[in-house]
């Protein structure tokens, strides 16, 4: 290849020479180039292939060359045909071992016969050595290497809304995008070059009405455009993933055009694959983008009026043709046989191409087939054997002596698929239509529409017109215009030849670039039973590589049906997933997302040393370190300030939720399983929720502060969950009354210890006196100008105040409380002291004494649950159980040995069986115990039994059984505020 | 992403809404035998067709009901939860 003089629309800039290095050589290209591009230029071939190692070059340059992937300063498999030149970009051929031209595995293509399609499920199927050989294949195959210590490349994502998006920005679709906008839509154009334009191959007048489409599309204010964007997923209610170079938009579009055109096609001959052998529309985009010629010496292998139209193009620039090889007769016969000449049926411009070549004395050889190409000394192709096409038998061998063609440059014009993957992604149907040997769109989707050569439209007026059609219907879909009454003008030539695959004794005719499968790997795989097209791209991998099967599928499904003597429309696609294109990862990864939530007096915890711990998705206080103190001592001085002055924790983190209305104690009576609608206003009852299979999944404290309105918490991490489920059972039922979630609203503390009473008196005008305020009442009232609802409760086992106050007073009440309980010893406690306070208690946590099993007879909180009630979720089922008995009991447990301290989740072993295990566990001052709580089997259960529970390391720890409360059995404390 | 049509806020990407299972008809507490009841609590059917089922708006808070061929993931029609007592009458002695 070389470059030509400058072209009069080349998106090259020869003024600007860029310098790069390719495996450490210098190289050089111009601003605009593309690695291929500048490559191409320079380069005998520049990549080698996957699994034999050969020579490979351009193939399409149109974003789809699996085998031009390219290590580029650290990044793999960058896409050759696409990726800008910069300079000093640092390049390398993937792929090989040691270097492009001494690639030490390029002896693997000699081997080719030993290593036929699927030797690896036969060769290497024992379990013991499969992980050696599989490593082995790991690193002999495997495209690019990551570079583990690159850096993390973040890009950002956006969602992005239109009334209609126009997927590809060639004449259909921009011809559909103005359209659209016309009727009034917003419109975005996708393509994935860097400048519109479409693959197609246009001739001067063509380029012109281009040329001012693209003005038009330009000068509209309803359109954008976004180039380089890849449409690489259409998921359902027309949200489509757009891949930029350096972020991803996920479109949501009222309204879909598919103007995605269609992909060329190669022949499959022997040495197919050779650098030099490409396609034609490659070979146009090549001379007409970058001023890169293919060669000084082009064969033409032709089926189709585009192989006239790229030689005519071609010989204008002053590239030298040395023949045009058309698979089809000079004899026309009719449609869908070999040798059909039905193609330039009503196309007169085909016909002026024709012409054009013979006139410039082209030989064409009409009827004629590739039968092999041979490589040159510097790898590229240097001859091609042609014979006529009836003479190539299905083995290959010709009958009569093949003609040699000297060359240095095999276009391939034979045939199109269509690029209708993300249509069929998006659920739509296809129809293969013989005349066009092509697959078309059927029964597509409400809201999408397809425009242009993926609808087997392929003349450029028809083309233009097809793309207004579609334009106006999605317009008309996205609620602008009147749509368009017009039909689809499929083409009457056809364009694709429907066997263009040619054998060969030796093989080599290469199916699939990526994977690198000859002809015999897919009937061999096809006579070995995996003859269905998704088995056969299973077993074979045909259509597995990077380009996911762009050139190969179609001819794949060819050879099948041939195998198996059936049309190709009876085998149907494999299925297409996203995405269509290759899109690095780093557009798909997320960022680290987690929710941390704070409570309003988080600021003031960290002024205190507050050791942090995860609560729910909230962050609380875990202890409190003081310098000097230990982890264990803190919380010890913690426990002992609210058993024997006052502490002070905050649990804004507990769920809050208000409820109101004539039906609010009617509705907690179904919801949870105690009673409140006779509760009495000023005062409060433990709350014990159920599912229906009468598990215990929630608690909290019930409040009722009037007649028609109630306050109650929930667990820390069940807020968002419970508030879910009543609001849902609240739908449900339809009772007169509504509730709200206070959560973040409201702050709450709970202020206990012996000397709670007389602190918090000095801060308010509620009386807290025990006959005005006993154990389990609620006031509202102020305290510290902070207006508070105040309910007495005993969690921990003093005498104690949970003062809830709206969120933007909590940081004042905190320190009045704090400054006026720390003259007489206060300490703020953290979650951890708060265990070992409610554990002395027995006091169980939902979630960490119980489990997805546990009944409320099981955890001994029959008390909490009213069965005369007419219903409440869960009561039938807790009949059954409670006819059963309970399978476990949650009992108290002493540790006989006080100093030993099993862990949570260790098991309690009797006779060599598991028995239960410990829920809960915390070494206690107060008691001088290690105490705990176990779910045992109920013969283990009784007070005074010993179990045995298996500790760390196998270590067997004895315990006994005990009653809690541990501490203040009789509750006087809490009750009172006594000493006990 | 899917659209889902939530009969208060209109028109909002599925990720805003959570799942809340089929919508079924408890057997009367009363009356029912224990294993009525169990076949109600434990089982569910998993075959696909066209069922109504509880959907969430998390944002709102709103539940509503929402008619829906699982076998095509398509959202026929969503209405509010009196829908659900139409359903599935309301034992109305509490």
């Amino acid at each position: 290849m070389y470059r030509l003089e400058p072209q009069a629309r080349e998106w090259i800039d020869r003024s600007t020479v860029l310098r790069f290095l390719f495996e450490d050589a210098p190289c050089e290209g111009y601003a605009g180039d593309t690695l291929s591009s500048a490559l191409a230029a320079s380069r005998p071939y520049f990549a080698r292939s996957f699994k034999y190692h050969r020579p490979r070059g351009v193939l399409s340059c149109a974003n789809h060359d699996s085998n031009a992937l390219f290590q580029v300063d650290g990044i793999p498999n960058v896409r050759g045909d696409v990726t800008l030149l910069r300079e000093g970009m640092h390049v390398a051929a993937v792929n090989t071992f040691g270097g492009l031209a001494r690639d030490r595995a390029r002896i693997l293509d000699r081997f080719a016969r030993f290593l036929p399609v699927g030797f690896y499920y036969k060769a290497f199927h024992s379990k013991r050595w499969f992980p050696r050989w599989e490593r082995m294949f790991r690193a002999i195959t495997g495209l690019g290497s990551v570079t583990l210590s690159a850096e993390r490349r973040t890009t950002p994502k956006r969602y992005g809304f239109c009334d209609v998006l126009v997927i590809g920005g060639g004449p259909s679709g921009l011809a559909a995008a103005l359209a659209a906008a016309e009727a009034g839509a917003r419109v975005t154009v996708v393509d994935e070059a860097h400048r519109l334009g479409g693959a197609s191959v246009l001739n001067d007048a063509e380029r012109q009405a281009f040329d001012s489409l693209l003005r038009a599309v330009q000068a509209s204010a309803r359109i954008a455009v976004l180039s380089a964007t890849a449409a690489v997923g259409c998921y359902a209610d027309r949200w489509v993933a757009l891949a930029e170079p350096e972020r991803l938009t996920k479109m949501r579009a009222q309204a879909v055009v598919f103007a995605t055109g269609v992909i060329e096609q190669p022949a499959v001959f022997r040495n197919n694959d050779l650098p030099g052998v490409m396609l034609a529309s490659g070979a146009w985009r090549l001379a007409e983008r970058y001023g890169v010629a293919p060669g000084r010496s082009v064969v033409m292998v032709g089926a189709n009026s585009e192989a006239y139209s790229v030689c005519r193009d071609l010989a204008a620039r002053g590239v030298r043709i040395a023949a045009i090889v058309d698979l089809r007769a000079a004899s026309a016969a009719g449609p869908g046989t070999a040798g059909a000449g039905a193609d330039d049926r009503g196309a007169g411009g085909a016909c002026a191409d024709a012409a054009a070549c013979a006139s410039l004395g082209i030989p064409i050889l009409k009827g004629f087939a590739p039968c092999e190409a041979f490589a040159g000394r510097d790898g590229r192709v240097c001859a091609l054997a042609v014979a006529p096409i009836d003479e190539i038998g299905r083995g290959g061998a010709a009958a009569g002596s093949p003609r040699r063609i000297e060359c240095d440059a095999v276009l391939m014009s034979v045939g199109f698929a269509p690029a209708g993957q993300l249509l069929l992604q998006a659920g739509a149907g296809a129809a293969f239509c013989a005349e066009l040997q092509q697959f078309v769109p059927l029964d597509l989707p409400a809201g999408l529409f397809a425009a242009g050569r993926v609808n087997g439209v392929y003349e450029f007026a028809a083309r233009l017109a097809d793309g207004r059609r579609a334009g106006a219907q999605a317009a008309a879909h996205a609620g602008f215009g009147a749509g368009s009454a017009a039909s689809i003008e499929r083409s009457t030539r056809r364009p694709s030849h429907p066997f263009p695959i040619f054998g060969h004794p030796a093989g080599k005719n290469f199916v699939d670039f990526d994977e690198d499968l000859q002809v015999k790997d897919l009937e061999n795989a096809a006579q070995e039973g995996f003859d269905s097209s998704e088995l056969l791209k299973r077993f074979s991998t045909v259509g597995m590589g990077p380009s996911q099967g762009k050139h190969s599928h179609m001819n794949a499904l060819r050879i099948l049906a041939r195998v198996r003597r059936v049309r190709v429309e009876e085998l149907g696609l494999t299925t297409f997933r996203p995405m269509y294109h290759p899109v690095p990862l780093k557009l798909l990864a997320g960022r680290g997302f987690n929710i941390e939530r704070r409570t309003p007096l988080d600021g003031r915890h960290r002024a205190l040393g507050a050791v942090w711990m995860p609560a729910g998705n909230w962050r609380r206080p875990e202890y409190y370190a003081v310098e000097g103190e230990s982890r264990e001592q803190s919380i010890e001085a913690e426990v002992e300030a609210v058993r024997t002055t006052v502490g002070l924790i905050d649990v804004s983190t507990l769920g809050k939720i208000e409820l109101y209305g004539p039906q609010a104690g009617a509705f907690l009576d179904r919801a949870y399983a105690g009673s409140y609608a006779n509760l009495r206003v000023g005062t409060t009852r433990y709350g014990l929720m159920l599912d229906e299979s009468g598990v215990i999944i929630d608690d909290g404290v019930i409040a009722r502060l009037g007649a028609e309105r109630f306050y109650f918490t929930t667990t820390t991490g069940g807020s968002a969950s419970v508030f879910r489920e009543l609001s849902r059972l609240n739908a449900l039922w339809g009772l007169d009354c509504a509730l709200v979630n206070v959560t973040g609203h409201r702050a709450a503390f709970n202020f206990a210890g012996p000397a709670s009473r007389e602190i918090l008196q000095s801060l308010t005008d509620v009386d807290l006196g025990e006959a005005s305020f006993p154990y389990l009442a609620a006031r509202e009232g102020s305290i510290a100008g902070v207006g508070a609802r105040v309910l007495r409760v005993g969690f921990v086992g003093e005498l104690g105040y949970e003062i809830h106050v709206p969120a933007s007073g909590a940081a004042r009440l905190w320190q009045a409380l704090y400054e006026a309980g720390r003259p007489r010893g206060l300490r703020p406690f953290g979650v951890e002291a708060q265990r070992v306070l409610r554990l002395e208690k027995g006091h169980l946590i939902v979630g960490q004494d119980t489990d997805g099993l546990t009944d409320p007879f099981e955890a001994g909180a029959r008390w909490a649950v009213s069965m005369k009630k007419p219903f409440f979720v869960g009561q039938r089922s807790l009949k059954i159980l409670e006819s059963r008995g309970p399978r476990q009991k949650l009992t108290g447990i002493e540790v006989l040995d006080a100093a030993r301290v099993p862990k949570e989740c260790h098991l309690v072993i009797d006779r060599g069986a598991i028995a239960g295990r410990v829920t809960s566990v915390a070494r206690s001052r107060t008691l001088g115990k290690t105490i705990g709580l176990a779910m045992l089997a109920p013969p283990l259960a009784e007070p005074g039994s010993e179990i045995r529970i298996r500790a760390e390391g196998g270590e067997m720890l004895a315990a006994r059984v005990v009653a809690v409360p541990f501490y203040d059995p009789d509750n006087l404390r809490q009750r009172a505020g006594l000493a006990a | 992403m899917k659209i889902m049509i939530c009969p208060l806020n209109g028109a909002r990407p599925v990720s805003e809404f959570v799942y809340g299972g089929e919508v079924r008809h408890a057997p009367e507490p009363a009356r029912c035998s224990d294993a009525e009841w169990s076949d109600y609590v434990f089982n569910r059917s998993g075959s696909p067709g066209i069922k109504y089922e509880w959907w969430c708006h998390i944002a709102s808070g709103f539940w509503f009901i929402a008619l829906r061929d699982t076998a095509r993931d398509v959202v026929l029609a969503t209405y509010p939860a009196d829908k659900a007592r139409e359903l599935a009458p309301v034992d109305p002695r509490s």
